[in-house]
């Protein structure tokens, strides 16, 4: 009788590229055993994934190569067995799900076709993997399945192909779940029912769960026990609770001292300044979508507010509108009084170096044929009376430091930096106009944990510095909660709810906002079993 | 998915050099890029340095065979009809052949670009107009707009060049429009709208370096189109006419004694395959190494957990 | 759907009519065709008859006019070269360049599918190589030249086939070996470039974490997602098969309508140029629809 259900044990994986070999991962050991649930936790290119693609069998040899170590199931050792036995083991006794379903669901075959696929592959017959197909999509909570089984994937929300994920994924009855950052790309309330769901199946199959994510909330929401990577090693091994609350190696006290969600809230500035800018019933429809219906809010000077809200609220389309990238239907933005909903090219033009905007993506948002010195000075090109160009490389060096980059990095390309540094460069180049109110269009989502705590701490020293104002768009609410003065909450193209930060965490008034803070994962395990009783709680009272 | 946070602090070196270090990597392509400086070196040089031998007739050498090494090197691939040296022909025609195709190339690209930048990113309007344009140029047999044009003016090297670029210019329109409404919708050109950069510079600035490598390729592969659409109009009789020549007349020149002398016909088709297969092996290679897109990943190494 | 179609046919038109007018100006500015048809020392008496039957005295916008009201009949009008309605001419070798473009672009698109997918999915490996060094050779080859190298091997030295007419099957064996050719290099390649695309692809990952079996994932799943820009490529390359595959039939003496084409514009046979012009066209814009449909098919997230 083997030790454990799947073992991983010494596994190191290098990759060889054109810059030479990266060790991915090096001599990573862990187990699962049935019924258990162990979670992987790690920053982007710390090569979280890798085992599980290792036991999977995904790694492409060449360029990836397994130098050393070996994965137990049931005893025996995957890697040595030859492909047709590993290809009868995937998805019949360990089945995967993955982040982003929509890329993961093949965009031209009905969900039907590629759930019952999974079945016939591993030869039950046609007629009984259709009938398992219904009793799954059923089970996974697909509505009106029995007509939403012919139809494609692209036909369903981001939740809903997640849980049609999970029903292929669990069709064979698997005796081991991976699931890779399952909820990475999903708004926090979907994000928790996923969760639920994923734990309900665990306890009625026995299976064992292998969670893979970045996200020390998902960990201390469902995982028994946590393996925390860095850089391609094993750097701390425990139960939740224990990493949680008695961190051991330096690397996991610094990812939970990055943590957002735990420091003062700012009390609200003070009354009777005038504002910069005041929204009032702003309305954006395309065709007959309402993409932002009414939406009145103020900014003063030197103040953040943040703009939070679910996929779909409407929250970067007014973001888009205030700088005329879309034309408003109606309502006004009076910025000191003028409307810039009605300006003509030329005033917009001057505007344009009040107002101005970090996007969400950094890789996106810098051209990738420019240099960091093209990057920055294209504001002074566009503006000349800002600055003679005989100064523009001083002023490009100073701008760099003050973001905290190397001056001397200036004549290299975006894709020479890391994405942190990118969207340093960014913000660097909206400082060039020397603006007064920046809108941060989910300026750090995309960023790690811990690179995002220090482009947070960049922006609010930006803010003492140079008294700038932030309409600060996010979805996660933890950040939100430290950075912003006062909060405005959207659903579908409406505010629902404005206020001091401190009053909407602390006393939300409106039951949408708190359906979105119970749902907001905490990284403290015992806060969070807080949290899923009063989500259920909730619930309850809905029914 | 989060970004990668690795750093890479190695400064790139100057463009050319790490051009030539991919070429030197893809050995195939390496060897089609010589064989093409050889042929544009010819096209240069050949006419002035071989014209006389390449016009001189010789009555001795009436279809003379190849490989006959006792004669004289220019007469090593064999003689035309008139025993004419086929090297130094081929060598001589190289330069209406190339010019020809080069000068197509370059004017249904300048064209095709331009409007098709107008059609991505002007009006509606102006955008459906150019492409029914461009239906039409497609739709119409390009071998009728070669014999109009040639049969109202004389079939020359000029003439030749415009109907050639007419018939190509739907390629460029086509794949610029595609891409500029493609790069318009990304970030960094919003970026700079919020800037306010006007229209002008975003086209010129921004979405035109992104589009043009696209452009480059696709040129690459057109250069060969544009060879073997010469070489059949000249073929069949509506191209250049002699006493010019290019490879294309070369080869059909020689059909007539196909069966006593298959070398008049075949070295000059040899050197269009040969040709065409080097700008295909070069397009190929710059598909992968000036893509903006696959040169970043040549850049980037692998993510770890891809 | 319905009304996607409605608009294509309407854009078609137009674009249709545009080419009309086109070469309807175009071709008669190369040349009087009085010239051409009768001798030189040829009577004014009889020139004037023969301008007077054909109405080529008349203003050419006049003839213009009567040249579309005829058209709305579908009537191109008489072949003068040949005593026979332009149309009836051009129909007749319409039939035989649709044979030989339908033949040759069935065996063009399967066997570059096959051969494209399997090189794709053995990327850098010796068969993909070989796949690869080939197709670049058969889409770098000019027509004309194969085919005359192939009559004088197969034909002249080989005596296996004949070298012109179309009596026998044997007939049909050269021009269309000559044809697959160029279309099968370019096809190959765009095959194993969008299949490499589509085999990296996230959903190829998930049916390997599925233990689907890899012919499947490489003609079921990674297939239809990369026929897309194949079927763009595969319709450009019929459409000059049925523009004429002029060289070909030529060299071939095979009586398609890109020989008649070619024939009529040296004789300034007016109507048939147009009729045959007509009939291609209206054949490539079918074809395009047709096109646009197969993509709706195979991927269910375009709707028109």
């Amino acid at each position: 009788m083997p030790d454990h259900l799947l073992e991983v044990r010494g596994l190191s994986v290098d990759f060889h590229t054109v810059r030479g070999t990266v060790h991915a991962v090096r001599d990573v050991s862990w187990h699962l055993d049935r019924g258990e649930c162990l979670a992987i936790l790690g920053e982007s290119g710390s090569g979280k994934s890798v085992s599980a693609s290792a036991i999977m069998n995904l790694i492409d040899c060449p360029p990836g190569q397994i130098v050393s170590g070996e994965i137990l199931f049931d005893g025996k050792n995957l890697l040595k067995m030859n492909a047709e036995a590993r290809r009868q083991l995937n998805g019949k006794r360990i089945a995967m799900i993955f982040q982003d379903p929509l890329s993961h669901l093949n965009p031209v075959y009905t969900i039907g076709f590629q759930i019952e696929e999974i079945m016939t592959a591993h030869d039950v017959p046609k007629d009984k993997a259709r009938a398992r197909c219904l009793e799954l999509l059923q089970r996974v909570g697909i509505p009106d399945f029995e007509n939403k089984i012919d139809a494609y994937p692209h036909q369903f929300s981001g939740g809903q192909r997640q849980r049609i994920m999970i029903a292929m994924a669990l069709a064979l009855k698997p005796d081991i779940l991976i699931a890779d950052e399952p909820t990475t790309a999903l708004d926090v309330t979907v994000q928790a029912q996923i969760l639920a769901l994923l734990e309900e199946l665990q306890q009625e199959t026995g299976m064992g769960l292998l969670l893979i994510t970045h996200d020390l909330g998902v960990v201390a929401e469902v995982a028994d026990r946590v393996v925390v990577m860095n850089s391609g090693q094993i750097v701390e091994t425990g139960s939740a609770a224990q990493v949680y609350r008695a961190p051991k190696h330096p690397y996991t006290k610094k990812l939970i001292g990055a943590i957002p969600g735990t420091g003062e809230m700012a009390a609200p500035l003070g009354t009777g300044i005038k504002p910069m800018m005041e929204i009032n019933g702003l309305t954006k429809h395309f065709g007959g979508f309402v993409a932002l219906e009414d939406a009145s809010l103020t900014v003063l000077p030197g103040e953040t507010v943040a703009i939070v809200g679910e996929s779909g609220s409407g929250k970067s389309t007014l973001a888009k509108t205030l700088l005329r990238l879309e034309d408003a239907t109606s309502g006004e933005a009076l910025y000191h009084g003028r409307d810039l909903v009605k300006m003509t090219a030329s005033e917009l033009f001057e505007l344009r170096r009040e107002i101005q905007m970090v996007f969400q993506d950094p890789t996106q948002s810098l051209n990738p044929r420019m240099s960091v010195y093209d990057i920055v000075s294209e504001a002074f090109a566009i503006h000349p009376e800002i600055l003679p160009k005989a100064k523009w490389k001083n002023r490009v060096c100073e701008l760099l430091e003050q973001v905290g980059l190397e001056a001397g990095h200036m004549h290299r390309y975006p894709h020479q930096f890391s994405g942190g540094q990118r969207q340093r460069i960014a913000i660097a180049r909206a400082l060039a106009l020397e603006p007064k109110l920046v809108v941060c269009d989910e300026a750090v989502s995309a960023l790690d944990v811990s690179v995002q705590a220090q482009v947070i701490d960049l922006l609010n020293k930006l803010q003492q510095d140079m008294g700038l104002s932030y309409l600060f768009i996010a979805h996660d609410l933890p950040l939100v909660r430290d950075f912003a003065h006062r909060v405005v909450v959207m659903q579908s193209g409406r505010i629902v709810e404005q206020g001091p930060v401190a009053q909407i965490f602390d006393n939300p008034r409106m039951d949408y906002t708190r359906n979105l803070m119970a749902a907001s994962l905490d990284p403290d395990p015992d806060v969070q079993a807080e949290r899923r009783r009063a989500r259920h709680q909730l619930q309850e009272e809905a029914v | 998915m989060a970004l990668s946070e690795q750093t890479f602090v190695a400064d790139a070196p100057p463009a050319w050099v790490s051009i030539l270090r991919m070429l030197w990597r893809d050995k195939f392509a390496f060897c089609a890029a010589v064989f093409l400086l050889v042929v544009i070196l010819c096209a240069l040089f050949g006419p002035t340095l071989l014209e006389d031998i390449a016009t001189k007739q010789n009555l001795r050498g009436r279809n003379a065979a190849p490989f006959d090494f006792s004669l004289h090197w220019t007469m090593w691939l064999g003689g035309d009809a008139l025993g004419r040296p086929l090297f130094a022909r081929i060598i001589v025609a190289a330069r209406n052949t190339m010019f020809i195709a080069t000068g197509a190339v370059i004017c249904s690209m300048a064209i095709g670009t331009t409007l098709g930048l107008i059609a991505g990113y002007s009006s509606r309007m102006a955008s459906q107009i150019i492409m029914r344009l461009a239906d039409v140029i497609m739709s119409f047999p390009s071998l009728l707009l070669a014999v109009i044009v040639l049969y109202m003016l004389a079939p020359s090297v000029g003439n030749l060049i415009v109907v050639l670029a007419i018939t190509r210019i739907p390629v460029y329109l086509r794949t610029s429009r595609a891409e500029v409404l493609e790069v318009r919708e990304r970030m960094f050109v919003q970026a700079a709208q919020v800037m306010g950069a006007s229209t002008n510079r975003i086209v010129f600035r921004h979405i035109l370096p992104v589009v043009f490598p696209t452009l480059v390729t696709i040129a690459t592969l057109d250069f060969a189109f544009v060879m073997l659409a010469e070489s059949s109009l000249s073929f069949l009789g509506i191209g250049i006419q002699p006493p010019e020549i290019t490879w294309g007349l070369m080869v059909s020149q020689g059909r007539p004694y196909l069966t006593t002398a298959w070398w008049l016909s075949f070295w000059p088709g040899l050197a269009i395959i040969l040709t065409t297969l080097s700008l295909n092996l070069l397009s190929n290679w710059m598909r992968t190494a000036l893509d903006p897109v696959q040169r970043w990943r040549l850049e980037t190494p692998r993510q770890k957990n891809a | 759907m319905k009304s996607f179609l409605g608009k294509r046919a309407i854009a078609s038109a137009i674009s249709l009519i545009g080419l009309i007018i086109l070469v309807f100006f175009l071709s008669r500015l190369t040349g009087d065709p009085t010239n051409l048809y009768l001798p030189v020392d040829a009577s004014q008496e009889s020139r004037d008859r023969f301008r007077e039957i054909h109405g080529l005295n008349d203003p050419l916008i006049v003839q213009f006019f009567h040249y579309m009201s005829d058209l709305v009949q579908f009537d191109f009008g008489m072949s003068i070269r040949r005593a026979e309605p332009a149309l009836d001419a051009v129909l007749r070798a319409f039939v035989w360049t649709l044979q030989l473009a339908i033949i040759t672009m069935t065996l063009v698109t399967g066997s570059a599918i096959v051969l494209g997918s399997l090189a794709a999915y053995h990327v850098g490996g010796f068969f993909d190589r070989i796949a690869t060094f080939c197709s670049l050779i058969g889409a770098s080859a000019p027509d004309f030249w194969i085919a005359i190298v192939a009559i004088v091997v197969f034909s002249v030295h080989l005596g296996w086939v004949p070298t012109s007419g179309t009596g026998t099957v044997l007939h049909w064996i050269l021009p269309i070996g000559v044809l697959f050719i160029r279309p099968f290099g370019l096809i190959v390649q765009v095959v194993r470039g969008s299949m490499i695309t589509a085999l990296s692809s996230a959903y190829v990952k998930t049916a390997r974490a599925k233990g689907v079996r890899n012919r499947p994932i490489i003609f079921v799943h990674a297939l239809r997602n990369a026929m897309l820009p194949v079927i763009t490529v595969i319709g450009d390359q019929a459409a000059s098969l049925l523009n004429g595959a002029v060289v070909v039939e030529t060299i071939f003496g095979f009586p398609g309508v890109g020989k008649l084409m070619i024939d009529s514009i040296l004789q300034r046979d007016f109507a048939v140029v147009m009729a045959a012009i007509f009939v291609t066209a209206v054949a490539i814009f079918v074809m395009n629809i047709l096109i646009d449909i197969l993509y709706a098919v195979l991927d269910p997230r375009i709707r028109y």
